[in-house]
């Protein structure tokens, strides 16, 4: 019963993983860009909602609409104010940018919330589910995390497939200079693929911290990185690739803590993305391509 | 004849005297140091930093080469670092009263300098197969697994040999007459102090010396043509592989060197994120881009402003870290968006209309 | 017997049979044409010829050794040396190094000789710069050694990519498309520079073009290519006459 628990648990924290590789992916595969802030972005929607709903004590629902909106105005602005100037630049330069971007939103944070960890109240207060006579206790917001990150991918991969906005994004994403010509514009579609990302960070942000209650400007590093690895893990710019990728992270280092070594959880967790590229070097769902001699 | 014999020397003679250049900068940056501290103009807090900004400058040139020369991005090299450091310093402690303090250092660095180039290789074989960002993330999961790995790692020595273990102390079954050489997550206590500024000054002038010497060499422009076109560079015969492992085994084993002089230079050793993790990878890397990629004097420059940059500021105590970060996102863009470029160009027409001339002429 | 001679040589890329059934025989010191229409296959015979790809079938001989699997360094060593469609140059690099890199494996010193700079790399350095200002001469590019290659002009960036080529000391040459965007001057200049490598190095020339001028102008035997397979072969002025050959270039 334990096995079944820890696997669950993993499942959870797999899909705050994918909800924030989701982001990344669509990032990386529109913008071509590694977007390392996107991290921090989700510490800020935690904070966001910390403030709406325990400070300001609005109910916890209309807090996270009020953190996507807040979230998405930010991952939009970054783009305009940071990264548009470099379009065109080495990716490096883009990628150092992102760096120092991150860093600024960590520093925002430190000097508005203070260096002290948060307690993040849950803001799912469903109830918790109860099976085999008390057993096994899945939590509610295990659930909710579970499904809310299911209903995005599939909205996702639908957006994407079915809109004329999602098909000028896989447009943007084959060749920025050919979209350009046909008439789409290119800056338009790259700032509504950071907003997107950026509203599914502020839902990343609230299911993270609502699963793991505690709260600090560099809450969302770690998760940010990971999250990166579960995006190249099933093959970056694949949507489905990211959703399986996240996943697959979050039971693997959950396995891993329960049953080998919490320290060395990460690094069983790198260990199989090294594996995983070694066999397959474009990820598990990602697209080969050739170069044309 | 003659005149492309000239041709020549005045070409070689140019890319020499830029390596020079270099040299004379960090020995009159070094003298100018010694006079400031002997005068007493320089705070305790900045000499402290003296031996941290050498070992910034040599990662940072090693991981030029990286970046710059084979052209390819690390985001591991402080995992390389770590492995110099640890490897070295378990040695310098095992050895603490049976060597005389020069040659145990000297040995040391060899020590640290080799078990880095060997991780290096043993990393770079799976790794350079990869490219681009997904050699990036890789290189980014090896650091950490290296940073992991140490912090479990338990080391001790006694009369019956060398005991390890991965759970705690007490699992290596050590005598009574036994020395801990790591603690797990406390890492590696008792290092002799062997490093100061003379000495990190030295190890970067013979890093310079490897790396620059090693880009003027026929090994260091097959790598660089690999860069440039990997399969122009196959259809002339270059053996990819071997070059970049070459490349990037020399580059990690550099790595260990500032290691070394890191751990030498602490009491106490720990594998911290805030050390060997990867926000010190992308410190690093932060060094190489702003000072210019394939740049290595810039590097030098980088590393010690942007290591200087907070401790200036720490006049504005909670905002120095804020002003860091946007200086950083300033410099980048005015450095590399298309449309900063231009506008310098401009203005530099504007202005400068004879010396543009000039240098079109040449 | 031919230096280069290929045997039912075929690739196939999907369900697209790329080339089939090729057979070419190139004598020593000859200048060789292969000709066809876009997509033909031409430069997949090449990237065949130089390891890029692996044939599925056919055998590749050079100077009777056989190259069939080879990988591409291998086949670099052997004696082939190429040019690209797209110009593929050692961009950030000086124009002088560009064609050392070819030399790289004819003047050898370790990594170690390198960064001591023992002796022995004062030497061979010194050979290695004279033999590839020599190449530079030849290709009337000496003045440009300093320059960045990818600042160099169009014209001349073809003509050091043959000097580079040049460099490896190879048997064959392959040329892909040498004349492509090259004003009429160009294309005179060019023809001048492949029959002088020819008659200078006594080269064996293999190459892809389109501009029939200068394929009628310097080659003396022809193959043209249609759909991945040889539909003449032969004396250059023959094969220009061949009715099926016009057809498929003007359509009938």
């Amino acid at each position: 019963m334990s096995f079944v628990a820890h696997l669950i648990n993993g499942i959870s924290l797999g899909s705050v993983y994918a909800l924030i590789a989701l982001g990344y992916t669509m990032v990386y595969g529109i913008a071509k860009m590694l977007n390392f802030a996107h991290g921090d972005v989700i510490m800020i929607g935690g904070y966001v909602v910390f403030v709406t709903a325990s400070g300001l004590g609005i109910n916890p629902l209309a807090a996270i609409i009020v953190s996507m909106a807040a979230c998405t105005v930010l991952g939009v602005t970054i783009e305009r104010v940071a990264y548009r100037p470099l379009r065109g630049a080495s990716p490096l330069a883009v990628l150092i940018t992102a760096i120092g971007v991150s860093y600024l939103l960590q520093n925002v944070a430190l000097l508005v919330f203070g260096s002290d960890t948060k307690a993040f109240s849950n803001v799912v207060t469903l109830p918790n589910l109860e099976l085999f006579g008390g057993q096994l206790i899945i939590k509610s917001v295990t659930i909710v995390t579970v499904i809310v990150s299911i209903i995005i991918m599939v909205g996702l991969t639908f957006f994407v497939r079915k809109t004329k906005i999602g098909r000028a994004m896989t447009a943007v994403s084959e060749d920025q200079g050919a979209a350009q010509l046909m008439g789409i514009n290119v800056n338009g579609t790259i700032a509504v693929t950071f907003a997107i990302g950026s509203s599914l960070a502020a839902v990343a942000g609230v299911l993270l911290c609502s699963a793991y209650p505690s709260l600090t400007p560099y809450t969302g590093s770690m998760p940010g990185i990971k999250a990166f690895v579960a995006a190249v893990f099933g093959g970056i710019g694949s949507i489905p690739g990211a959703f399986i990728g996240g996943i697959l992270l979050g039971v693997i280092e959950n396995l891993s803590k329960a049953y080998i070594s919490s320290q060395l959880a990460d690094a069983i967790v790198f260990s199989i993305l090294i594996i995983v590229l070694l066999v397959k070097p474009t990820g598990l769902l990602g697209r080969k391509v050739l170069e044309k001699v | 004849m003659d005149m492309e014999i000239k041709g020549n020397k005045a070409k070689l003679s140019k890319t020499t005297m830029n390596d020079l250049v270099t040299y004379e900068m960090v020995i009159l940056t070094y003298i100018v140091v010694q006079i400031l501290v002997s005068t007493g103009h320089v705070s305790s807090l900045i000499q402290g930093l003296l031996v941290p900004f050498c070992t910034y400058v040599i990662v940072a040139v090693a991981l030029n080469l990286t970046v710059g020369i084979l052209g390819e991005l690390s985001l591991g090299h402080a995992g390389f670092m770590c492995v110099g450091a640890f490897a070295s310093a378990v040695f310098s402690l095992a050895f603490k009263d049976a060597l005389p303090g020069g040659l145990r250092f000297f040995l040391a660095l060899l020590i640290g300098a080799a078990a880095a180039a060997l991780v290096g290789f043993l990393v770079g074989i799976p790794v350079l197969r990869l490219r681009g960002d997904y050699l990036a993330i890789v290189t980014l999961a090896f650091g950490e697994i290296i940073k992991n790995i140490i912090n479990v790692l338990y080391l001790g020595v006694d009369s019956k040999g060398v005991h390890f273990s991965m759970k705690d102390a007490l699992s290596l079954h050590l005598e009574e007459d036994g020395v801990m050489l790591i603690k797990g997550a406390q890492g590696v206590t008792g290092t002799p102090n062997d490093s100061n500024f003379t000495v990190g000054v030295i190890l970067i002038l013979v890093t310079l010396f490897i790396v620059l010497n090693f880009i003027h060499s026929r090994t260091g422009r097959a790598v660089m043509s690999i860069r440039d076109n990997r399969i122009a560079a196959e259809s002339v015969g270059i053996n990819v592989t071997k070059y970049k492992l070459i490349a990037f085994t020399v580059s990690a084993s550099l790595a260990g060197v500032a290691g070394v002089l890191y751990a030498h230079n602490l009491s106490t050793l720990n594998a911290l994120p805030k050390n060997f993790g990867y926000n010190m990878s992308i410190m690093i890397l932060v060094f190489v881009v702003l000072g210019g990629i394939g740049n290595i004097r810039g590097s030098i420059i980088a590393a010690v402003l942007l290591t200087l940059l907070p401790e200036v500021l720490r006049g504005l105590s909670d905002y120095r870290m804020l002003i860091y970060s946007i200086v950083l996102i300033v410099m980048m863009i005015f450095n590399w968006s298309p449309n900063a470029i231009f506008f310098r160009k401009r203005l530099k027409q504007k202005f400068l209309p004879g010396r543009k001339a000039a240098k079109e002429e040449a | 017997m031919a230096l280069l001679e290929t045997k039912n040589l075929g690739i196939s890329f999907g369900g697209l049979r790329a080339v089939n059934a090729f057979d070419i025989s190139v004598e020593k010191g000859q200048l060789y044409g292969l000709i066809g229409p876009n997509g033909a296959g031409k430069t997949t015979i090449f990237n065949l010829l130089t390891g890029v790809y692996t044939p599925d079938e056919g055998a590749i001989l050079l100077d009777g050794v056989n190259l069939t699997g080879k990988k591409t360094i291998d086949i670099c060593k052997a004696g082939i040396a190429r040019t690209f469609q797209n110009i593929r140059l050692f961009g950030d690099m000086p124009v002088l190094d560009n064609v050392k890199v070819g030399l790289h494996n004819h003047y050898p010193y370790s990594t170690f000789e390198g960064i001591l700079r023992l002796p022995r790399y004062h030497k061979v350095e010194k050979e290695m710069n004279a033999r590839a200002m020599e190449l530079l001469e030849v290709f009337g590019l000496e003045e440009y050694a300093d320059y960045q290659a990818e600042n160099l002009p169009y014209g001349q960036q073809r003509k050091l990519e043959i000097a580079r080529a040049m460099a490896t000391n190879p048997k064959l040459l392959l040329l892909d498309e040498p004349a492509a965007g090259m004003n009429p001057n160009e294309t005179r200049e060019l023809m001048e520079t492949i029959r002088f490598v020819r008659d200078r190095f006594e080269m064996t020339i293999l190459l892809i073009e389109h501009d029939m001028k200068l394929v009628a102008g310097i080659c003396e035997k022809l193959t043209v290519l249609n759909f991945g397979e040889v539909l003449a072969q032969g004396e250059t002025q023959e094969v220009l006459n061949n009715p099926d050959v016009i057809t498929a270039y003007l359509g009938s």
